[in-house]
């Protein structure tokens, strides 16, 4: 299948919606550019949507060996407070990136070896870390919120790179970079291969447990990037709500985007596409002027219709559909012979 | 007549899974249903269990006409079925699987000491007392499928179909679960029974129905068949000759060793062993179910890691401890259960092929995809594996296909030593004879072969020497013309007959 | 012998007794009745919408809904009493009716749409999250009389310890479920999803019904908790307990019931509960430690119980392996 074939669905949604918000806030389409920064609602959730599509992108791997994780907000949380507490200590620029995506790594390790060498169910697995999390992100805190003033780390969060947000080129750069990795590389299929069938691919050479440890260190590096950018932006490390419940809407872009919960073929592009649409229902709700307490209900109705659509039961009878069609264009074309 | 069927047919998108099939079942008699793969054997139980509807065609039983939309129909109307999977739940006790559905209640709760009681009395002609309140998964696979039967004759009592019923049990067991179906037969039960085991077929049915393609062939009795009738029905043809064991005898018996494993083991799974193998040699390994032929395997290959002794080659010691490890010393190993060991479903039928070489290359050499295009297109030619195109999810493929897809996987990595563990399980016959041919070519051309089989003149047929387990130790080792069925067979049944 | 599928409900059971000697050692007032009834009640609505989630496990499924529910009912009830004259008992009535009709809706998504349980129940959560927020984003109090002597009913026992109706309303949901898992063909079918869905189908049971029916008892005992859960704080409000389906699912694993289902005890799920409880107090009565802890001390009891039970399977596994060759 090609690429724009597979990514069709995802797309088409993409656009109804935005033509649909488009329709309801005429301006939502409008770019304009201020002091050399790039300004608009589109621009807006491309910036806004970072944390998710971060999220995502680290997500979407778990979920292809038929994992889940969902310790990432908790993550996001534990390593914006180690960064902010860097930072707020004197140590540095570096010394806080390099802790945070540490810390990324090594919540990440902790829920791979979970899952890969003592053999826990992902869900519950990652459970733990999410119900720890926030606790151990109050110990680093002290249950405070942690600011702090450095420009150089407050541009990761609000900072402009060529027009466009930083987080924006973050997520862009992060999905890129690994979706490139898996299919330049041999790991997409050997990740894949795991997903569909762990056990085979074992026997067969792969090595599936450092494989299942990697992707759950890539989620967390990659929830310790989003912790990075939403510390960045509000200039402190709120342990309470930083991250929080951004794992289902991680998720739930990851399921947008068309991967199956039930691991094996994945795409990166389009759970990034399904973050965007998250971010896009959030967004347009907002411009179109409808009161922020009808946000959930609208998002939960739109999530639903399009996660209806994609459901296996409905596309199932959408192939048996096509191909009892086809299969009657070859008859007729065959003369009424069996094909 | 208790059931009959009448021009049944069933069609699937592209396929004609039964063509206007008639099949006749009386009370007490067994009547076998055999067919190679794909013949319409399961497409025909699944119209009579209500899995499936029938596209036309008439069933009737006991004198009324029949069409249950549901397995729960199908029972309430006296149809049940036993599978070769046990189809009960390991996580509820004994008694509940047998009441499901049907739980003795007072004041519309279950009545768990009437449940316990009327479960007992279920059990108890079939000479079974065990413990109906411990789980079902705490027995052993027989008794599970005695469960299952009690269950289908308790819930339907007319017709009992038997699927397979006896894929994964050993001769003990199988005697045990044969007991009972006689019993059931003399009760006036007509029961189907289906099976790959010709033996089993003779031993125990009365008549005997084959289909091929979707069509029925034939219906005998037992009594005026016999073996090479039955298989030229099956296939449509007269049975190529097979490999015999002499055909093998002009290879040297005196080959180059390749490989030692002295005293190799592991405590509650196989007693240590020694075995060498010499280069372009097959080794065949006989025993029943449970006796440790796959264990030999998996110690082997680092699935279960060996707790004693060395694997050794001419250059010295082999790492043996995972699988990873042993595909490094240049062993390949294909396991039996293909679904669950052998082939990544959603995966295309070239991904399958390229998956071991590029576990091997590791993750940051990809094979470019034209490098994967041609070996796939080269083994789909060489195996003549039957597929529309190499990028065909190998889910869809049949049986036999996947099997040889799973070998190509392994001899795309060109090992030295192969282990083969039931390579012509569940395949057709014709399949069969391929893969036979193939492990005989490729030992001609060096590779050496470990051979586990079931079927006696399989191992004779395409074994230099054929060593015999029992109990979970190696009892005997047979070479040179000492390689026949009835010496096997003997090694296998006799005790203390070590060679 | 004790059989297998008892152990992991012992083990809990003895963790709780373990924990709660050590508890004692330290604080003797602990053992007081008057402890104990401030457990059953302020774990009240956990409770109860534990017992749902209970048999939603172990039909092998999940429902993230249930915090979201709680939140919604208090709105619910809370709003509709200060804009009617309908009497809290009719509006009970109504809420319970809605909650149920909810689950039920869910369940017939996940069955005819054959969707994962995880991502229509997470629909579900946002919406019911987002039907609170239509109704009132501000705390709304409840001041209806009968609500008074809702808050204030409760049987004194010996010690002072108050046993108040919440916590009665706890124990007998408990109970319910008890005899729905352990004694109904309903419950049987539960066990028998969870166990395996082909196999179950094979068995006779009606998967779609099964699975409606679950999610709308998880919705009932989800509109139940909220009810509870507005008694016991006097008001409805839609930001409150977020995340409560995540308590409830920790307390089901920590009470001893896998989570791939078929497997488990509503008992267990009281214990966990409890267990969870305690720590609580405990945090309470130290004093000196931050309230982060519990959240700490949680994760650490997860583990270890999940840990124990995978120790335990492995156990129980070998020795099958050991005694399988003699059928």
């Amino acid at each position: 299948m090609s690429l724009i074939g597979r990514l069709a669905p995802q797309l088409i949604a993409l656009v109804a919606l935005v033509a649909l918000v488009t329709a309801v806030f005429p301006g939502f389409l409008d770019i304009s550019l201020s002091d050399g920064r790039l300004v608009g609602p589109v621009i807006d959730v491309l910036k806004r949507g970072a944390p998710v599509a971060l999220l995502a992108v680290g997500m979407t791997l778990v979920i292809a060996t038929r994992g889940i994780d969902l310790s990432v907000g908790a993550t996001m949380a534990i390593c914006g407070a180690v960064a902010a507490h860097a930072i707020a200590s004197g140590w540095g620029l570096a010394a806080a990136l390099a802790l945070a995506l540490g810390a990324g790594g090594l919540a990440g390790l902790w829920n791979g070896v979970l899952v890969a060498v003592v053999g826990i169910q992902p869900f519950v697995a990652t459970l733990i870390l999410m119900t720890m999390g926030r606790g151990i992100a109050q110990l680093i805190t002290e249950g405070r919120i942690l600011t702090f003033t450095d420009p150089g780390f407050a541009f990761f969060g609000s900072g402009n790179l060529l027009g466009l947000p930083v987080p924006a080129w973050l997520w862009l750069a992060t999905g890129a970079t690994v979706a490139l990795l898996m299919r330049r590389s041999a790991l997409g299929l050997l990740v894949e291969a795991i997903g569909v069938n762990r056990r085979a691919s074992a026997l067969a050479g792969v090595n599936a447990t450092v494989l299942l440890i990697a992707v759950y260190v890539a989620a967390g590096v990659c929830a310790a990037l989003a912790g990075i950018v939403v510390t960045a932006d509000i200039r402190g490390a709120d342990a309470n709500n930083a991250g929080l419940w951004l794992e289902l809407d991680a998720i739930l872009a990851v399921v947008i985007g068309g991967n199956s919960l039930l691991g094996g073929r994945f795409s990166i592009a389009a759970s990034l596409i399904g973050a965007l649409i998250i971010q896009t229902i959030d967004t347009g709700i907002l411009l179109a002027g409808y009161p922020s307490e009808y946000n959930l209900v609208i998002k939960a109705g739109l999530v639903l219709v399009i996660l209806v659509l994609q459901s296996p039961r409905i596309s199932a009878r959408y192939r048996l559909w096509r191909d009892s069609r086809r299969l009657g264009r070859e008859v007729r074309a065959a003369g009424g012979g069996r094909p | 007549m208790l059931l009959t069927i009448r021009s049944l047919s069933k069609t699937f998108p592209g396929t004609r899974a039964l063509d206007a099939v008639d099949l006749d079942l009386r009370a007490g008699e067994v009547h076998a249903l055999l067919g190679e793969n794909g013949a319409g054997k399961s497409t025909l139980i699944k119209c009579l269990t209500g899995a499936y509807r029938r596209d036309a065609g008439t069933v009737t039983l006991d004198g009324a006409r029949i069409d249950p939309a549901s397995t729960r129909e199908a029972q309430i109307l006296g149809i049940g079925t036993v599978y070769q999977e046990v189809n009960l739940l390991a996580n509820l006790t004994v008694a509940q699987n047998l009441m499901f559905g049907r739980e003795p209640r007072r004041w519309g709760l279950i009545d768990s000491r009437a449940m316990r009681a009327e479960a007992r009395a279920l059990l108890a002609p079939y000479g079974l007392q065990i413990d109906v309140d411990r789980d079902l998964g705490s027995y052993s696979v027989a008794i599970r499928q005695i469960i299952a039967i009690a269950r289908a004759v308790a819930l339907s009592g007319k017709v009992l179909i038997l699927d397979e019923p006896t894929a994964s049990l050993d001769a003990a067991e199988v005697r045990m679960v044969f007991d009972v179906v006689r019993g059931l037969r003399a009760r006036g039960l007509g029961i189907v029974f289906v099976s790959h085991f010709l033996d089993q077929v003779f031993d125990l049915c009365d008549r005997v129905t084959v289909l091929r393609n979707g069509r029925k062939v034939v219906t005998a009795h037992i009594a005026g068949l016999d073996r090479m009738q039955l298989i030229e029905h099956m296939l449509g043809r007269a049975l190529e000759a097979g490999i015999h064991h002499d055909a093998r005898a002009d290879t040297s018996p005196q080959r180059p060793g390749l490989l030692r494993f002295d005293g190799i083991g592991r405590r509650g799974v196989l007693e240590p062993f020694d075995l060498a193998i010499g280069q372009g040699e097959v080794v065949g390994l006989a025993g029943l179910l449970g006796s440790g032929r796959t264990e030999t395997a998996e110690l082997m290959f680092g699935i279960r890691p060996s707790q004693s002794g060395r694997a050794s080659d001419a250059a010295g010691p082999l790492d043996l401890s995972s699988p990873r490890a042993a595909i490094a010393a240049g062993f390949g190993f294909a396991p039996e259960d293909r679904k669950t060991e052998g082939i990544v479903g959603e995966l295309s039928l070239r991904e399958n092929i390229v998956l071991g070489l590029q576990a091997r290359r590791g993750w940051a050499r990809p094979l470019p995809r034209a490098e994967q295009n041609r070996l796939a297109d080269d083994y789909i030619a060489r195996l003549d594996i039957r597929t529309s195109g190499r990028d065909k999810p190998i889910g869809e493929l049949s049986g036999g296909n996947q099997q040889k897809a799973v070998l190509a996987r392994w001899l795309a990595m060109n090992p030295r030593f192969l282990i083969l563990d039931e390579p012509t399980r569940g395949i057709d016959v014709g399949a069969h004879a391929e893969i036979l041919r193939l492990i005989d070519k490729l030992t001609r051309s060096g590779m050496s072969v470990l051979l586990i089989s079931s079927e006696i003149d399989e191992l004779v047929a395409a074994s230099d020497r054929v060593i015999v387990l029992r109990d979970r130790r190696h009892v005997a080792a047979l070479e040179g013309p000492r390689v026949t069925g009835d010496e096997i067979m003997r090694a296998i049944a006799l005790d203390g007959a070590a060679a | 012998m004790i059989r297998a599928r008892m152990l992991p409900l012992g083990v809990t059971i003895a963790i709780f007794l373990v924990a709660w000697l050590l508890c004692w050692l330290q604080f003797p007032n602990i053992l007081s009745t008057r402890v104990i009834g401030n457990l059953l009640t302020d774990n009240a609505y956990l409770g109860i919408v534990a017992v749902g989630m209970t048999l939603v496990i172990l039909s092998g499924g999940i429902d993230l809904s249930v915090g979201s529910v709680i939140a919604f009912s208090g709105v619910f009830i809370a709003v509709t009493l200060r804009d009617t004259a309908l009497h809290p008992l009719l509006v009970f009535a109504l809420l319970l009716a809605i909650t149920t009709g909810f689950g039920a809706a869910m369940g017939l998504l996940i069955d005819r749409l054959a969707m994962p349980a995880f991502i229509v129940t997470l629909a579900g959560m946002f919406l019911a999250r987002g039907a609170a927020y239509m109704l009132s984003i501000d705390s709304v109090p409840i001041q209806h009389p009968f609500y008074k002597s809702l808050q204030s009913a409760y049987w004194l026992m010996p010690g002072k310890g108050r046993l108040t109706l919440i916590g009665v309303l706890m124990l007998l949901a408990v109970l319910a479920g008890m005899v729905i898992a352990h004694k109904t063909r309903f419950g049987a079918s539960i066990y028998a999803l969870g166990g395996g869905e082909a196999t179950a189908r094979l068995m006779g049971v009606r998967q779609g019904r099964t699975i409606m029916l679950v999610y709308a008892f998880s919705g009932l005992m989800a509109g139940l908790s909220g009810i509870v859960f507005s008694v016991y704080t006097g008001s409805g409000y839609s930001l409150s307990t977020v995340g409560t389906e995540l308590t409830a699912i920790a307390a089901v694993v920590i009470g001893g019931t896998l989570l791939s289902g078929g497997a488990g005890h509503v008992f267990g799920t009281l214990v966990g509960v409890l267990t969870m409880g305690l720590i609580q107090t405990y945090i309470v009565f130290d004093g000196s430690l931050s309230s982060w802890w519990t959240k700490i001390v949680i994760g650490i009891l997860l583990l270890v119980f999940i840990l124990l039970q995978k120790a335990l399977m492995r156990l129980s596994q070998s020795r099958l392996a050991q005694a399988g060759d003699p059928p």
